[in-house]
């Protein structure tokens, strides 16, 4: 039988069965709408606010804090242009690193169109933001900074802390997109001096069409969607319970084994990494050694180009990725690659292998095992390999 | 499953074994296409000999490639399709006819096709050039336009450096 090895966890994640058995009676049996007042309806809310607290206490926040969305990128969306026109009496000055998912980019590069003012920062060669440079780019009239967590690309943790410190001690609010890290590394709220963060069901085992966004209490944002005043008036729509029940339910078995997990992937993620570098000539690892997402690995390979290694690890049963699944159908090289210095033709050949809950070491050896041979024969066909 | 990624089964043949790579020593003619910065390079070596008939026909052909799936695949195509033909044959080759022996290419990736066919037609060129010959109107036509394609990536690539060092200074 053809193998089947799953290294894509930070592209989606499979549901967990647990997640699947608790979201199943929300179909047919807890179906009502959350805003009716019979039974049903009443059955509903009280799951829905049941969840609402689960997902609030991972991050160390308060049940209202939490506006539940359908993705990420609906979060996000709601972040940026949700402060942006709720302060633009303030200011109209927005901060962003450079190497944010494109949910953030886009939204901030419409925003532009809107008269807003956009800096990016620049990142390190480890795709880190320097919290100096926030301090230097902050102005009076800025109104939001956002740096995400964790990087879905190659993995690097920014120094959100430091950051929040800093926006916190300026006045202006700052949003953290923690797609990637929510339920792979502890996040407080409070103590990182968070006022806005995104989190998402199905990067966490948890179902699609299901997500959040953390609003701190008096926080000034408008929402994007406006109907039945559902979310505190934030997000109306009717509110998809059986994917928010799973979410909660994600959560829940990811604080239980949070740092049991974080360790596992952390030696499995080191192990895969060490050996690539040792073994593999000419290959390199994107983003940071130390301060990266425990189940991200992140390489590229020089004389050959990503998507061909893709397939080939395809063929031969592993499922990876170039950089972000988003980005697979465009030609043009990775902003996340180019900003931490690679050149268009060195971010053209990487490869992100992202490990989770089922990944067992023995898939790390078939990996290790094939992946040289996978290398060496692009190389082989490449004008550029070695004579 | 007929489809691996975006591609036929037959796109995937070719690029698992694909025929007729590597480099060749003492090649008659060389075509050298594509940019790193897009993504896809392509190296295609020519041996010309003359047939019975006294013809010019492509006896070996060889190519290196760097790129996407679809590069490599279609590079493939185009040493089997040439393979044997005569020079004027095998300039008339079109892209069309590489993308039909795949069975197809996605729309994003008809532009590897493009490439193969100048791959080949610049491996002429070369041949000719080399030989101090007139060259056919018809692949000097090809060459210009492969030149005129050349600069505008150059020129994008510069955009591309420009849009780096605006990254780096924030």
């Amino acid at each position: 039988m053809r193998k089947k090895i799953y290294m894509d966890y930070a592209a989606t994640t499979p549901v967990d069965p647990r997640v699947v058995k608790a979201i199943l009676p929300y179909f047919s049996e807890k179906f009502g709408n959350t805003m009716s007042l019979h039974f049903f309806g009443q059955e509903a809310k009280e799951a829905l606010e049941e969840s609402r607290e689960v997902i609030a206490d991972l991050i160390k926040a308060k049940a209202n804090e939490i506006i539940f969305t359908s993705s990420a990128t609906e979060s996000n969306n709601l972040a940026l242009k949700g402060i942006a026109f709720a302060n633009k009496n303030k200011g109209r000055h927005i901060i962003i690193s450079s190497i944010e998912h494109p949910c953030i980019m886009e939204s901030a590069k419409w925003l532009e169109k809107e008269g807003f003012e956009i800096t990016r920062l620049r990142v390190d060669g480890y795709g880190q933001v320097d919290p100096d440079d926030i301090k230097k780019a902050i102005r009076k009239d800025t109104i939001l900074v956002s740096v995400m967590h964790a990087n879905n690309e190659i993995g690097t943790i920014e120094p959100i802390e430091e950051i929040g410190k800093i926006c916190r001690e300026k006045e202006v609010y700052f949003h953290t997109d923690a797609a990637q890290s929510f339920g792979k590394i502890s996040i407080d709220v409070d103590k990182m001096n968070i006022d806005l963060l995104t989190a998402s069901s199905h990067k966490m085992y948890g179902p699609k069409g299901a997500a959040c966004l953390f609003i701190r209490e008096g926080i000034k944002i408008i929402p994007l969607l406006h109907g039945g005043g559902h979310e505190s008036g934030l997000r109306s729509s009717t509110i998809n319970l059986a994917a928010i029940v799973g979410f909660a339910e994600a959560c829940e078995i990811c604080k239980k084994g949070i740092k049991k997990e974080s360790q596992r992937l952390t030696k499995l993620r080191d192990k895969l990494i060490k050996r690539v570098l040792d073994e593999i000539e000419e290959s390199y690892l994107n983003g940071h050694p130390k301060k990266r997402l425990p189940n991200n690995a992140n390489f590229w390979f020089k004389f050959i180009e990503g998507e061909s290694m893709v397939i080939q690890l395809d063929l031969l049963g592993i499922a990876a990725s170039t950089g972000s699944a988003c980005s697979s159908e465009k030609l043009e090289p990775s902003h996340v690659l180019l900003a931490i210095g690679l050149k268009p033709q060195e971010a053209h050949g990487s490869l992100r292998l992202s490990l989770g809950r089922w990944t067992k070491e023995k898939e790390i050896d078939y990996v290790l095992e094939v992946l040289p041979k996978v290398i060496k024969k692009l190389r082989e066909i490449s004008p550029f390999k070695k004579h | 499953m007929n489809k691996i990624g975006p591609y036929t089964k037959k796109v995937i043949e070719y690029f698992k074994k694909p025929h007729n790579y590597g480099r060749m020593k003492n090649a008659d003619g060389v075509g050298k296409v594509g940019n790193l910065v897009c993504g896809d390079v392509m190296w295609l070596y020519i041996k010309v000999d003359k047939n019975k008939k006294g013809k010019e026909v492509i006896k070996n052909i060889k190519f290196e490639t760097f790129g996407c799936v679809a590069a490599i695949a279609t590079s493939s195509v185009i040493t089997d399709l040439a393979k044997g033909k005569t020079l004027e044959e095998a300039i008339k080759i079109e892209r069309q006819e590489i993308v039909k022996s795949l069975g197809g290419l996605p729309a994003i990736k008809i532009h590897c096709s493009v490439l193969a066919a100048s791959a080949l037609s610049e491996a002429i060129y070369d041949y000719f050039k080399k030989k101090q010959r007139k060259i056919p109107r018809e692949l000097e036509e090809k060459h210009q336009q492969i030149e005129k394609e050349k600069k505008i990536i150059s020129e994008k690539y510069k955009e591309w450096i420009k849009l780096e060092e605006k990254m780096h200074q924030g």
